[in-house]
């Protein structure tokens, strides 16, 4: 850290750590892993359930709304998840600033992607043509 | 770092001690579930590119489905949706044992073993039943 030493301890601490952010990841990790407890369960018997059928029945069970609500859900919910996790296991190894931010910022852009193609393909299979 | 080099000026300098890493230490369940905790992790971040490629082939018509069914049906892509699901599974199992953690819960000894030895067992369990019931409900592979 650059700055003088004026600051307490306390204050150091307050809102920092490796990712600048505190313990706000570590709690929305916990609530993440939560609600991922129910979504990947049904998710595992989404994808065996859809083996093997055509693409007209996927279609159909991929857009019916429990289904595409659940994928829809798994999906968000995973994406934020993956995103800290990612997050976490960065900072743990890549410790040269320049590669962790760029590393970080792959992180998140491919979260995003792999997270818009998904919820846009279950949106498009749910409403589209 | 003043303190930390004051046994440097008698002699010549010394290599620092390093702190032990992973190879030093004999491998212990805990251990091993932890590590693959994160790599599972790992592999499942990657992994959400099969369900996006899956989901946008659904979406995009009976052609690009297709080739998605064939190497999903192969056996490499067989052995992939099975790792991915076991992954998947395992991670779950191992999180909630994390969360148990979390609480205080858990961490004697023996408890520990035991909730670590039970996450490999149940997601090795849960995935294989799944499966079967799975094929079953298919009426058989397909």
């Amino acid at each position: 850290m650059s700055e003088p030493q004026m600051r307490t301890p306390m204050r150091r601490v307050r809102g920092l750590g490796a990712a600048h952010s505190g313990t706000a990841h570590f709690w929305h990790q916990r609530v993440t892993s939560v609600a991922g407890i129910p979504l990947s369960l049904a998710l595992v018997v989404i994808i065996i359930g859809l083996l093997g059928r055509s693409h007209a029945a996927v279609v159909q069970i991929l857009g019916s709304p429990l289904v595409a609500i659940i994928m829809l859900l798994f999906i968000i919910n995973s994406a934020y998840h993956m995103w800290i996790g990612m997050q976490e296991i960065i900072l743990d190894y890549v410790h040269e600033e320049k590669s962790k931010l760029l590393s970080l910022m792959a992180n998140t852009f491919f979260v995003f992607v792999v997270g818009f193609v998904s919820a846009y393909a279950i949106l498009k299979l749910s409403f589209g043509v | 770092m003043a303190e930390l080099d004051a046994g440097s000026a008698a002699g010549p300098r010394r290599p620092r001690p390093l702190s032990p890493h992973l190879q030093i230490y004999k491998p212990m369940l805990t251990m091993m579930m932890s590590i693959v905790h994160r790599i599972t992790g790992a592999a499942l971040y990657f992994g959400m590119m099969l369900i996006a490629w899956w989901l946008i082939a659904a979406a995009s018509g009976p052609n690009a489905y297709a080739y998605v069914e064939w190497f999903m049906s192969s056996l490499i892509g067989r052995l992939i949706l099975f790792g991915y699901t076991w992954a998947l599974l395992h991670h779950m199992f191992g999180g909630i044992r994390h969360l148990i953690w979390d609480t205080g819960h858990g961490l004697e000894p023996v408890e520990r073993e035991m909730l670590t030895l039970a996450t490999l067992v149940g997601s090795v369990s849960l995935t294989l039943i799944l499966w079967v019931a799975g094929y079953l409900a298919m009426g058989g592979p397909r």
